[in-house]
């Protein structure tokens, strides 16, 4: 756009810098590769690579309090994981966990957006307002959330305001039916997450040149819904896009609001919970905790794919 | 256009920022503190593992024990939160390992390696343990742990409370859930089993008149009775009659002292902060029998000192462990009365606690030796979990008793397989 092209004109032409030093050799930049890339690669074996290997090895392995077995199983483990239930339930728990948040999560932020991207003052305070919960940790605020909003007794504050209109108490986290765990759950990440997702969109929001909206005016478009969703959400499709992804990313390695809010039950756990109670918690079995990562792994691994294939991520530039 | 193009760059370079500290955040945050101080000058140290004791002074009494020896430098490591299991079974597989750490006696870990015997040290005062807890610490003739202290557990009552209500002490477990049901008001909530209610299912399973394994070690929990206790506790459950979601779970007596719930479950332990607030207005019964026939219930719970069979320096953790648990009488008469009440298992000490003699305290101990019984080392923590999850699937979720017990028997058996084939 006209920006772009502004940009392009006062670039400085792409001078031969390189050949204006000439000692920087091949051995130079392979130097420089190394220097660059090594820590980072290094990290990555030492930190992913030797435990994902690891954890494979263990999988076939009877390793229960020790993660230097020596009892070979063969496939009993992944038998076990896909067999008793728990781990496909995890998986089951965490769709529904996704379907929920993913949507809602998206829908607040983006109308957190466009609230504060229309403020005439104040609109630095409230960025900033909405923005805060984002540096709050998920185990203070699950605690939070737990002993004073929704805890099950009388002055508790959701039971509190329920009273007022003569609501029994509702123990919120005890009782899985009606599951209202849930809603202490979405509202927790909820309250933690959407206000960083508001800055996502609200500088694409910023983004979008002031012109479209005059040329839509001037073509009779009304201001409002019809605005919004011929012209704003449009625009937004790169930043939503985006949004959704981390959003399915964050909702994957929910942990710490499941783990401090639901105690001693067979429900609400999703994949990551259920494997630390089945590796690290207090069963410390290394060998079928492995194979749940293991499939876990084969899951996401398949997932990603198809979405690269479907939403056309990975694909360069050139194939647009 | 200029002007608002430097703008814009600025909000990414902000945001760009913003998410590069975000993700060095979580870097920095898996940075190491083990909170193991070093060595002293000898360059002896020992690191030990407590659970965080809810009772004031208990973690100062602790720290200042371990000063007093003379062998090492100690270093006490009190986990706080719920996972103490968790954390310390990590914490063995690692480098970090505590060299002493507190935990129940199971099996698991011996089987594993985990724990050293500590024959050497407890046979020349065998005799002045309760019989009951080295019984529960000894595998294949070795014993593998040093009780500190047995903490029973059972009903504490407002004595009050049910007088207004003309309820008399529950002498069944129907009769406990009609005693909920009248003791229940829009302010008082008749009962409080624990936020989960996993902390009776022992008692529940003793009170029906089973036990968790028979003497060949083989399930004992799966029967009729059980099931049908369990269907009454889910009745419970739903009745509305329960304290649920406190703020404080049942090992805390806030929920009693508070006036939040009439009865609650909750361990001698808690005895002095529950005296102290409430007086005379304090009765305590044992968990009663769910089955004709059986009899009522108490659960021995407790805590003993494990020598890490893997730890850098185990000798020198044995001596510790001899010299505080055997050698130190005063301090373990100390530990075991000066902060919350429990029962001490050298004979020799509960002989001469006057703390224990009279009153509400002396009726806990009766209940302790009258009704108690003691863990199963046989019965670990898989299966713990599983029987947990019974009651998890039975009671809050609303599934058919026979067939969460199922779930359980499952769970169970392929651990009894792993451990005795």
């Amino acid at each position: 756009m006209s920006t772009t092209t502004t940009r392009d004109v006062t670039r400085p032409a792409p001078a031969k810098v390189s050949k204006a030093k000439p000692r920087r050799g091949v051995r130079g930049s392979t130097f420089n590769f190394w220097l660059f890339t090594g820590p980072f690669l290094l990290g990555l074996v030492i930190f992913v690579y030797i435990p994902i290997g690891w954890s494979l090895w263990l999988s076939f392995f009877e390793a229960r309090y020790t993660v230097t077995p020596n009892t070979f199983v063969g496939f009993d483990n992944y038998k076990q994981m896909l067999t008793n239930g728990d781990f496909v339930g995890a998986l089951g728990t965490f769709t529904v966990f996704a379907i929920i948040i993913v949507p809602i999560t998206w829908a607040l932020s983006l109308g957190l957006a466009l609230m504060v991207h229309r403020l005439r003052f104040m609109k630095a305070f409230f960025r900033s307002v909405f923005f805060l919960p984002t540096a709050c940790s998920f185990v203070a605020a699950s605690l939070i959330w737990k002993m004073s909003i929704f805890s099950g007794v009388r002055f508790g504050l959701a039971n509190t305001i329920l009273g007022w209109f003569g609501v029994e108490n509702i123990a919120w986290l005890a009782n899985p039916s009606p599951p209202w765990y849930w809603l202490v759950i979405v509202t927790v990440r909820l309250w933690l997450q959407a206000g960083f997702y508001m800055i996502l969109f609200l500088a694409a929001l910023q983004n979008i040149p002031p012109e479209l909206y005059e040329a839509a005016a001037i073509d009779g478009a009304k201001p409002g819904w019809q605005t919004f969703r011929h012209i704003t959400l449009p625009q937004l499709r790169a930043t939503s896009t985006a949004v959704v992804l981390l959003l399915l990313v964050a909702a994957y390695q929910a942990f710490d609001e499941f783990f401090n809010l639901l105690a001693k039950t067979t429900w609400g756990r999703p994949p990551l919970v259920e494997l630390y109670y089945t590796a690290l918690g207090e069963d410390q079995d290394y060998g079928a905790g492995s194979a749940g990562a293991m499939i876990l792994t084969v899951l996401i691994c398949t997932v990603t794919l198809l979405q690269g294939k479907f939403m056309g991520f990975g694909r360069g530039d050139e194939t647009k | 256009m200029s002007a608002m193009s430097s703008n814009n760059w600025d909000r990414r370079s902000i945001l760009r920022a913003t998410m590069g500290l975000a993700a060095a955040g979580g870097l920095a945050a898996c940075g190491g503190n083990t909170g193991r101080s070093e060595g002293g000058a000898s360059g002896k140290a020992l690191t030990q593992y407590f659970h965080a004791y809810g009772e004031a002074g208990t973690q100062e009494a602790i720290k200042r024990y371990a000063k007093d020896f003379d062998g090492a430098n100690v270093a006490t490591q009190w986990i706080t939160g719920s996972n103490f299991e968790s954390k310390l079974f990590s914490a063995l597989l690692t480098g970090n390992a505590p060299d002493v750490f507190e935990f129940h006696p199971q099996l698991q870990l011996i089987k594993s390696g985990q724990v050293a015997p500590l024959d050497d040290i407890i046979n020349p005062v065998k005799d002045d343990f309760n019989p009951a807890d080295i019984k529960s610490h000894t595998v294949d003739g070795k014993i593998y742990g040093v009780r500190m202290i047995d903490d029973p557990q059972f009903f504490f009552y407002r004595k009050s409370m049910l007088e207004k209500a003309g309820v008399d002490v529950p002498q069944t477990l129907e009769e406990l859930a009609e005693a909920a049901d009248k003791l229940t008001t829009d302010k008082v909530k008749g009962l409080f089993l624990g936020n989960n209610m996993v902390s009776t299912n022992y008692a529940l399973v003793w009170a029906a008149g089973a036990d968790q394994l028979n003497a060949s070690n083989e399930i004992a929990y799966h029967t009729d009775e059980v099931a049908a206790a369990l269907r009454l506790y889910r009745k419970m459950f739903t009745s509305g009659h329960l304290l649920l979601d406190a703020p404080a779970d049942y090992w805390d007596p806030s929920a009693l002292v508070q006036g939040l719930t009439a009865i609650q479950w909750c361990g001698m332990w808690a005895m002095p902060v529950m005296q102290k607030a409430l007086g005379d207005d304090l009765g305590i019964f044992p968990f009663p029998a769910a089955a004709s026939g059986a009899k009522p219930a108490v659960y021995n719970g407790g805590w003993s000192m494990f020598v890490n069979a893997k730890g850098k320096n185990v000798d020198l953790a044995k001596e510790y462990v001899k010299w505080l648990w055997i050698d130190q009488k005063k301090y373990q008469e100390d530990w075991a009365l000066s902060y919350g009440f429990h029962v001490p298992p050298r004979v020799s000490i509960a002989e001469s606690a006057d703390k224990l003699k009279s009153g509400l305290p002396a009726e806990g101990v009766k209940l302790f030796t009258d009704y108690g019984r003691f863990d199963n080392i046989n019965w670990t923590q898989a299966m713990i979990t599983a029987l947990e999850e019974v009651i998890a699937d039975a009671v809050r979720k609303g599934v058919d008793p026979q067939k969460a017990l199922d779930t359980a028997d499952k769970k169970v058996n392929r651990e009894l397989k792993k451990l005795f084939g």
